[in-house]
């Protein structure tokens, strides 16, 4: 097996590994970096990414604000010693990006334009047109090939990481164009891997989100946090489930029911604001998951239009005029035209929520650190807790850069001075992982299909672990994971070549998902609350007593997962109550 | 090592049949020959023009033969096909940026149109046509 | 769900198996208003497992899936089947070697890109805590449109200059190449001349445009090599012409 050896491997090459990658090549150009990613950097999700990313510019707005904003969005989940740390980073990081070329929208005097945004009292979200996660991470990409220190090994499937001497030491992957695996020896590791929305059937993910970057440090040891809450975006296409920007409707698009009604007033968000000017925080800039918890109640009164491809509400963008909506929106009017045939200039766009984002994940501290010494996480794959029950849009795009930069800086911290490695001992856990694979080859008496596990783990997820939950449906789920992880044993491979197998990465792929989704259903099922994205209805009050804590689930291989509590940081916002009422205060 | 990557051939003398875009880029290509014809044609002339009248006015009437009236009208087709696809594609070439727009294409290519025409005009007129 | 039985004609190629590619017939049913990548997906969860090919964000800007659907360089996510009539040929990217069925090799493509040091290089070095370049819309419209590349390498599969000179750097390439030439904000366009205005360069373009007529994000790439070959012969008249403006 070929070893390679280097000082940092990033696991990921989105907008938080290539912030990360960038931040060593920086900081101590003489350190070797690996950066390693299942599919080149382009591809990564984060270019799908529309809206924009916070940061505090206008005098008007305070650190303070966008503290508040984002710990009372989190429903007080959020660790506020690391919100503290992020708001302050925010804007230095996007001006960071603004220096390498990012192409920001202006305002005529040339300054940086931001826009409104979900949650958000103040404008503070940066944006280049309705493409700023492409505009993000093609800056960053473009960036790093500058950097002779980075050493890229694209479309690698990181298999397992390597563990010794109770740190995290490096990791196996496999070149999937040829299938050799190749051992990693590292000082430390950083995992930026992405989120897990695949698991969910109606998702504005790609293909590649699958978890796999959780599931590498779940399997170390590292426990997963808060991984029972999933955003659900409020505006995505019913047939592909494509994003719809949050951008639309802080460019003043509303959303009826077939009666025509904007019914966000009636779920607290009220009074109605005039067309076309929308207001921070309240109506259709309420936050994500209190506006998509307002269309399944809309689904159970009836007031929702049926399509062919399930039950939608309305988004009405007709007011913002053809000029508007080619400036600021030019993809969504592209993507609903293409994929809908619906124009937005001059139809209202029937839309749906769909699984959007991942709130929990790897935990790590406020350094980015992980409770593996040497393994560090950052972006949406890591949960440090930056977004709490329930992220506010916007803040993601910024989290990478504030928290890939922190993981790699974190991680030089971590290599000063560390002792010689135990080759011996890494050639054999790599070995290990090796045969791991060689086993999934080798069998031949399997009897389970691998599309056929992975429909029946969407279909439990969409059915017990969505919008609203209750405890009958979370047991389902439970056992349902469960049974599918051990049929997963099963699963033969159809396709047995070396040489870019996708068969095999979808099997491994699958493996992920299942791991995050067990963590994910047995969090749910033991969190008898409602906070943030997780509601239930059994439990529709917010449990400060019992609950202001994050769930911590631990793998325990073919066992369920064990499950314990860490509680919430807490400086200076004690719990309130969210209000996102036009006459808040 | 299992990889094996496959190369496929493209062939350097029937590629322009694979798709009508190819085709079209042809034949704006092959107006070349026709033009540097004409070019060796007025080369001609202004030779015969320095031997003399009689030899010039001899060189016209040969011009004025059927193969060669017909001769000389498919290199206007040629030559037109040639300024107008050329014409066409010049706003690649030269954006013009008023603030935060551009100026339409076809203001450029209806601009070159203009200029064709009234050089086109005035050497007639100096030619004599009217 | 209306199915419209669609049948494609693949060409697939495992070189552990296969001497040469070879195409192979699926019937598969989908639904009206999918594209071609939504029947590849159906094939591998229910026909044929063993199908291979790129894909993620399904919405035409990752870039991962060109492909040659009926000869034609596309996105496969954004190839509508209703635009399609009788056996649809799925091809990989043409202009690339083909590792596996339908994904090609894409290191020459990557190592370009590469070469023309596509990354801002400060005009003026001014340090980030004291505010951003300024920039005007108007200064953000001159270069914009070819900042929108996606990398999707249809451009490529669609020049027969890159099929005919494999040496010959490409539309995306030098198209961001140009994105940074034209950035207000930027002062590195003497380095990147070295690369793009050579042999390999701008000057192998003989402006076919089918790249422009190819590419699923309106960069016009055609265009910004013609700009650059105009700006750079701007240069070599300046050079050679003007008094004391020799480097």
């Amino acid at each position: 097996m070929e070893i390679i050896e280097t000082d940092v491997a990033i696991v990921g090459a989105g907008g938080a590994g290539l912030r990360a990658a960038i931040a060593l090549a920086q900081a101590e150009p003489a350190l070797r970096v690996a950066l390693i990613s299942k599919v080149y950097p382009m591809r990564s999700h984060t270019c799908a990414a529309e809206g924009g990313a916070a940061g505090v510019t206008k005098p008007d707005d305070s650190f303070d604000l966008h503290f508040d904003d984002t710990v009372g969005g989190g429903d007080w989940l959020s660790d506020q010693d690391c919100v503290e740390y992020f708001v302050r980073e925010a804007p230095k990081e996007l001006l960071q990006l603004e220096h390498w070329g990012c192409p920001w929208n202006r305002e005529a005097d040339g300054s940086v334009a931001v826009r409104p945004f979900g949650g958000m009292k103040k404008q503070r979200t940066w944006f280049a047109a309705d493409k700023s996660g492409f505009h993000i991470l093609h800056t960053l990409f473009q960036t790093s090939l500058q950097f002779p220190s980075i050493t890229r090994f694209d479309e690698y499937y990181a298999l397992d990481l390597l563990t010794d001497d109770g740190r995290c030491q490096g990791l196996t992957a496999m070149e999937m164009r040829s299938g050799l695996i190749k051992q990693f020896n590292a000082k430390a590791v950083i995992i930026a891997g992405g989120g897990a929305g695949r698991m969910f059937p109606f998702t504005t993910n790609g293909a590649i989100k699958t978890g796999d970057g959780m599931a590498l440090a779940y399997r170390a040891g590292v426990p997963l946090k808060d991984m029972e809450f999933v955003q659900y975006h409020p505006t995505g296409l019913p047939n592909t489930g494509s994003l719809l920007t949050e951008a639309c409707r802080g460019e003043g698009g509303v959303l009826v029911n077939k009666h025509g009604r904007r019914y966000l007033q009636d779920y607290g968000m009220g009074p109605e604001t005039p067309l076309g000017k929308p207001q921070l925080k309240t109506m259709e800039l309420g936050p994500r998951d209190r506006v998509s918890q307002a269309y399944w109640h809309e689904v159970q009164k009836g007031n929702t239009v049926s399509t062919k491809w399930g039950e939608c509400v309305l988004m009405d963008m007709r007011h913002l005029g053809e000029k508007t909506i080619n400036a600021r929106l030019p993809l969504v009017r592209e993507l609903a035209i293409s994929y809908l045939g619906v124009d937005i200039v001059t139809d209202a766009v029937p839309i749906r929520p769909v699984v959007h984002y991942m709130m929990g994940g790897i935990s790590t501290n406020t350094q980015a650190a992980t409770t593996l010494p040497g393994l560090f996480a950052a972006g949406e794959c890591a949960c440090v807790s930056l977004n709490g029950a329930n992220r506010l849009g916007s803040n993601s795009l910024t989290e990478l850069l504030v928290f890939g930069k922190r993981a790699a800086l974190s991680a030089i911290e971590h290599i000063q001075g560390l002792p010689a490695a135990n080759t011996a001992a890494l050639q054999a856990r790599a070995l290990e992982s090796q045969a791991r694979i060689r086993e999934l080859f080798s069998r031949t008496d399997g009897n389970e299909s691998m599309s056929g596990l992975r429909k029946e783990m969407m279909d439990t997820m969409e059915k017990n672990v969505g919008i609203y939950r209750h405890e009958a449906g979370l047991r389902e789920a439970v056992d349902a994971i469960a049974a599918l992880r051990e049929r997963y044993g099963r699963v033969v491979l159809n396709d047995k070549s070396n040489v870019f197998n996708t068969d095999l990465f979808q099997v491994l792929e699958l493996g992920c998902m299942l791991d995050c989704a067990q963590a994910l259903t047995v969090s749910a099922l033991a969190r008898n609350e409602s906070r943030g994205a997780h509601q239930r209805l059994d439990h529709t009050e917010r449990d400060d007593r019992n609950y202001l804590r994050h769930s911590m689930a631990w793998y325990r291989g073919a066992e369920a997962p064990r499950l314990d509590y860490l509680d919430v940081v807490v400086t200076k916002s004690p719990p309130g109550v969210r209000d996102y009422s036009g006459d808040h205060k | 090592m299992s990889r094996r990557p496959y190369v496929r051939e493209v062939s350097k003398t029937r590629w322009y049949f694979k798709h009508p875009r190819y085709l079209r880029y042809m034949s704006r290509e092959i107006t070349c020959i026709f033009i540097g014809a004409f070019a060796l044609l007025l080369l001609c002339a202004l030779g015969r023009l320095a031997d003399g009248q009689a030899s010039y006015e001899s060189f016209l009437a040969a011009l004025q033969g059927p193969w060669s009236i017909f001769g000389l009208l498919v290199v206007l087709i040629f030559a037109v096909h040639n300024a107008t696809s050329w014409f066409n594609v010049t706003p690649k070439a030269m954006p013009v940026q008023i603030g935060e727009e551009f100026l339409p294409g076809r203001y450029v290519v209806v601009a070159h149109y203009a200029v064709w025409i009234v050089v086109s005009l005035a050497v007639l007129f100096f030619a004599g046509a009217f | 769900m209306n199915a419209r039985i669609v049948q494609l004609d693949v060409l697939r190629y495992d070189p552990e198996a296969d001497s040469e590619p070879r195409f192979q017939r699926y019937v598969v049913p989908c639904a009206e208003e999918w594209v071609v990548l939504d029947a590849l997906n159906a094939i591998k969860e229910s026909i044929d497992p063993t199908l291979n090919y790129r894909w993620s964000c399904h919405m035409a800007v990752c870039g991962s899936c060109g492909m040659m659907i009926n000869g034609e360089p596309k996105l496969s996510c954004h190839a509508f089947l209703r635009d399609y009539a009788g056996v649809i040929r799925v091809e990989p990217l043409a202009n690339f070697p083909i590792e596996r069925d339908l994904i090609t090799v894409a290191d020459d493509f990557i190592d370009k890109l590469k070469r023309v040091k596509p990354y801002l290089i400060p005009a003026r070095n001014e340090p980030v805590p004291e505010g951003e370049y300024k920039q005007t819309p108007a200064q953000l419209m001159k270069y914009r449109q070819f900042s929108m590349c996606i990398n999707c390498m249809l451009c490529y599969a669609a020049c027969p200059e890159y099929a005919l000179q494999p040496m010959f750097l490409g539309p995306a390439a030098i198209a961001l190449a140009h994105r940074y030439n034209l950035d207000s904000r930027d002062g590195g366009r003497d380095e990147r001349q070295e690369v793009i205005a050579s042999h390999a360069g701008v000057w192998d373009c003989s402006f076919v445009g089918a790249c422009s007529e190819v590419c699923p994000k309106a960069v016009d790439p055609a265009g910004a090599l013609q700009q650059v070959k105009v700006a750079s012969t701007i240069d070599w008249f300046k050079e050679h012409l003007l008094p004391g403006s020799g480097k």
